[in-house]
């Protein structure tokens, strides 16, 4: 991976060498949960990311931890897929905010929909590393919850409900974590803004004003096009 | 005493008594002030690899806890809105009180005692115990879940380590024969170490048990690190104390280091010596004998500083196990040991 | 289904909220009321604005619930409108005692999508600063520790010996907190002339410091009466709360990731032991952190000997754009595991990232842990644990 420049399309599969522990661990899932649950699997840069069904997915958990010896807990979180809020033209050359595209990509197991809820599992004796996510329905967001499995899903169920208003269902208290509880809204929906910005609209690339010894810089950067 | 032989002054009753209270109030805050700007400014900061106050009043900073406690005399006079109001006023002063009366029978010469009492020592130490109460007045009236942590866990430990204290103080008074603290002093100025009688008989040399009991029950009554609980700094930011700031707090500052001053002074007098130094007597040791006192209980007052500012706190049941089933058992078997040699030689 | 239709204001304690983790039962034969007490977020130990409401029977813990947020700064939000180097300016402040350690797994991240290495002289530097700043944070862990537990001299020695590692930092990067020193492809600056010999010897008083401390802290055994057997953590319950780094290792697992994960900066090549310690309890941390301590300090000086010469930034455009493609990279932070989920789509800002802080999972574990155990226990727990809020918060 040692080159000097980089690629000028990113590939949205980026698959490494065929990897047998990551095989092996589809194999044990698909066997598990059956073939059905498993809708799409990839390994990204050495990291295997898997994508079940929802109705798998608190057994997906299940087999992870009992059969691919996987006992750590990293987090649980959410993904909104929708596009983000522009904040100006590609060829601006505005290099203080960046330009996200307007369309709806799914990465590198692709999603049936806008929401996906994803977890990262580890073993602490065998070191394998799984990527599990699930799809969210649209209308009604809500999964299984994975409380009664990894205990410690309970802080990172609760973070992921108050940032995206994703229900986890079996969670005993799901209540706000970082957020005041009569907060209203959930962060990190892609449609939530960011307050910052409602203040103020980013300015773009504003002039630089020049050092006292040095004439004024003509174009250094010249007005963003963000408006 | 209602006469000095060096003045050759013959006053009244009421007037000595008025002279001795004003002596003794003014000895507590000087003695606070003393113990604390040595030990606690100086002492503990060049320990921890730092210099302290270098800039109130010159010379490294020999002003700074007076500063101090003008500060806390100009400062509003808070209550909580739900504090027992009387009571949350009077228990620093109860608190005071008790480090006065304990001065009262120290002796700093062979006629310099405000009172020559002839239970001395049972008298000190029992008026040293009024603190508690103060300690719970404040913790109760503060209305604050803190400070009634921190008094409940005071009041436990107080009770406890008063017992070590006396047992210590026992075995001096077998040996000396004499609650009478002058006399206890007399007897260690008079005493011989195997009849070599230059050195007088320091009762530390004999009774070195009891010196390290009753240092470690002091620290304890002084509520100070290993013992400090119910001032946890870490954990309840001033325990009994957290509601209480200017002149009340300053109060509680005093008697925390006044009674300091007054468990070295006891140490010193029951254990090294008191003011005397052998083969000085009369006018003499009149004028050096609070000198000598002095530097005396400044070196106990250095070991319980030190001790202080090294060791980690002891959890409340850890505390109350090292007091009843290590230190009680050490001061009865001290006792016995005293006793035994007592009658023998 | 949730309870999000009735929600007891903040300050209470939501009784039903906690009904999932029994009560200790403690004081059976009396039955004595409960009182609820605020640790925080306004408090010497708890590092921070954390406030951990616990009820207490006496002095024992029935139950407790840490809440959080109070440093909440919306990182998360907040990565999806900014570019990478100006992520990076954020990201030191995650866990603001070791922040050259917080910018690396994110710069690995993006140069993995780029498909950009960064030349070995600057993977050395980059890891001599990482270890530097694990050596700095756990140097005031070492003399803290003592503080919550009651010893007010180590605290001092602690940061005294941490001067010179800041000012080691402050040398080479500008900053002694934030140094803000990392950008994709490599580092900013070189090091300055006469800094590796400046280094050498800061080691050597960092050993000895650790040596200083193994005698006045672990040797004292007041420390030990407090410390042994407080707050076990098993290695199964750790791992399922997502515990982490030093405190995953004490309760006996031999998980590092600078040795069991995808290699990243040198640490392949360097020769390092990895502790562990069987008890689990608090004072099992504190031995493994000081080990640690000393085992990055000779890693430094392994690094020292053999850093080459060369470039320290790798070609790369002016204007960086991060291909599409998503990727996971986690590292050994001194605080635990630290791994960004960052997701791209071509633009100069990340799509998604999702941070995953150490802290977090660390503290996850309070409810469970603390139930039965004394107040002044509370504090010696929460001290070896040792999290920072920013960590915890983001």
């Amino acid at each position: 991976m040692a080159e000097d420049t980089p690629p000028d399309t990113g590939d949205v599969d980026v698959v490494d060498e065929p990897n047998p522990e990551h095989d092996e661990t589809v194999a044990v899932l698909r066997d598990r949960l059956g073939a059905g649950a498993i809708l799409d699997h990839a390994t990204v840069f050495a990291n295997l990311v898997v994508r079940v069904a929802p109705t798998a997915w608190r057994s997906a958990a299940q087999v992870a931890r009992d059969e691919l010896a996987c006992d750590y807990l990293s987090f649980i979180s959410g993904i909104d897929w929708e596009p983000a809020p522009r904040e100006g033209d590609d060829d601006s050359g505005d290099t203080s905010s960046p330009v996200q595209p307007t369309e709806t990509t799914y990465g590198a197991t692709g999603s049936a929909g806008r929401w996906q809820v994803f977890a990262h599992l580890q073993s602490t004796s065998t070191h394998r590393a799984l990527t599990l996510k699930t799809d969210v329905d649209d209308t009604s967001p809500s999964v299984e919850s994975w409380v009664p499995i990894y205990p410690g899903a309970d802080w990172h169920e609760r973070e992921c409900w108050e940032m995206f208003g994703i229900v986890f269902d079996g969670h005993p208290a799901l209540r706000h974590l970082y957020l005041p509880s009569d907060f209203e809204g959930h962060p990190l929906r892609k449609d939530f803004p960011l307050l910052a910005r409602v203040v103020k609209p980013w300015p773009g690339l504003v002039d630089v004003e020049p050092m006292p010894d040095e004439p004024a810089a003509d174009d250094g950067g010249g007005e963003g096009a963000a408006e | 005493m209602s006469a000095l032989p060096v003045l050759a002054l013959q006053l009244g009753w009421g007037t000595t008594l008025a002279i001795k209270t004003l002596i003794i109030l003014a000895i507590i805050p000087l003695g606070a002030l003393i113990l604390g700007y040595t030990f606690l400014l100086k002492m503990m900061s060049h320990m921890q690899s730092r210099l302290g106050p270098m800039d109130p009043g010159g010379f490294h900073g020999w002003y700074q806890l007076v500063g101090d406690g003008l500060k806390f005399l100009q400062k509003e006079d808070i209550m909580p809105a739900q504090a027992d109001r009387r009571v949350f006023a009077v228990a620093p002063a109860v608190v005071v009180l008790s480090t006065f009366l304990v001065f009262l029978v120290i002796p700093i010469g062979p006629d310099l005692v405000v009172k020559n009492l002839d239970v001395g020592v049972f008298y000190a130490l029992a008026v040293s115990s009024l603190s508690v109460i103060g300690v719970l007045m404040a913790g109760w009236a503060s209305a604050n879940k803190y400070a009634l942590l921190g008094a409940l866990r005071a009041a436990a430990q107080l009770i406890a380590y008063e017992l070590p204290l006396l047992l210590a103080v026992v075995g001096v008074v077998i040996q000396a024969s004499t609650m009478n603290l002058q006399g206890i002093v007399l007897a260690q100025q008079n005493g011989a170490i195997f009849g070599f009688s230059g050195l007088g008989q320091p009762f530390i040399l004999t009774q070195f048990v009891g010196f390290a009991l009753f240092l470690v029950a002091a620290q304890a009554e002084l509520t100070q690190t290993p013992f400090d609980m119910p001032v946890a700094e870490s954990e309840l930011v001033a325990g009994y104390m957290v509601e209480y700031t200017g002149f009340r707090f300053l109060f509680f500052f005093i008697g925390e280091f006044g009674t300091a001053f007054g468990f070295a002074a006891i140490a010193a007098t029951l254990f090294l010596g008191g003011w005397a130094i052998p083969g000085v007597h009369g006018t003499w040791a009149n004028i050096l004998g609070p000198f000598v006192l002095f530097a005396k209980l400044m070196a106990v007052a250095f070991i319980m500083f030190w001790v202080r500012f090294t060791y980690p706190r002891l959890r409340e049941d850890q505390l109350q196990a090292v007091a009843w089933k290590y230190l009680i058992p050490l001061g009865l078997a001290n006792i016995l040991l005293t006793g035994v040699f007592k009658v023998a030689f | 289904m949730s309870t999000t239709e009735a929600r007891p204001p903040a300050f209470q304690v939501d009784r039903a909220a906690l009904r999932h983790l029994a009560d200790a039962q403690v004081n059976v034969e009396l039955d004595t009321g409960d009182m609820i007490l605020n640790l925080g977020p306004q408090h010497p130990a708890t590092h921070g604005t954390l406030r951990l409401v616990v009820r207490l029977d006496g002095e024992r813990v029935v139950s407790a619930d840490p809440v959080i947020g109070y440093m909440h700064r919306g990182y998360e939000k907040l990565t999806e409108f900014r570019t990478y180097p100006q992520i990076t300016t954020l990201i030191n402040r995650i866990d603001w005692l070791s922040s050259f350690a917080n910018e690396v797994p994110f710069l690995n991240a993006a140069e993995q999508l780029m498909g950009i290495e960064a030349p070995p002289r600057s993977q050395y530097i980059r890891t001599v600063l990482t270890e530097l700043s694990r050596i700095a944070t756990f140097l005031l862990f070492l003399g803290e520790m003592g503080l919550q537990v009651g010893a007010l001299t180590p605290a001092f020695y602690g940061f005294r010996d941490r001067e010179h590692i800041l000012n080691l930092i402050e040398a080479a990067t500008g900053g002694r907190f934030h140094p803000n020193f990392n950008r994709i492809g490599g580092l900013k600056d070189d090091l300055p002339w006469g800094w590796i010999a400046e280094c050498r010897s800061a080691m050597k008083i960092v050993l000895d410091a650790c040596d200083d401390f193994e005698d006045l802290v672990l040797g004292n055994e007041i420390f030990e009466a407090r410390t042994r057997g407080i707050g076990i953590v098993p290695a199964g319950v750790g791992a399922s709360y997502g515990v982490s780094g030093s405190n995953l290792r004490a309760s006996g697992v031999d998980w590092d990731l600078r040795r069991d994960a995808r290699p990243y900066l040198v640490y392949p090549e360097l020769d390092f032991k990895v502790w562990t310690h069987p008890d689990g309890d608090s004072y099992s941390r504190y031995w493994i952190r000081l080990q640690e301590t000393r085992e990055s300090a000779r890693m430094v000086l392994q690094c020292l000997d053999q850093i080459p010469a060369g470039p320290i930034m790798a070609k790369v455009p002016r204007i960086i754009k991060v291909p599409e493609g998503e990727t996971w990279v986690e590292t050994e932070n001194p605080l635990g595991q630290m791994g960004y989920y960052v997701i791209s789509k071509g633009a100069t800002g990340p799509f998604r990232v999702k941070i995953r802080s150490a802290s977090f999972s660390n503290v996850s574990i309070l409810p469970w842990l603390l139930r039965g155990v004394y107040v002044p226990d509370v504090i010696t727990i929460l001290a070896s644990l040792y999290f920072i809020l920013g960590d915890i918060d983001r």
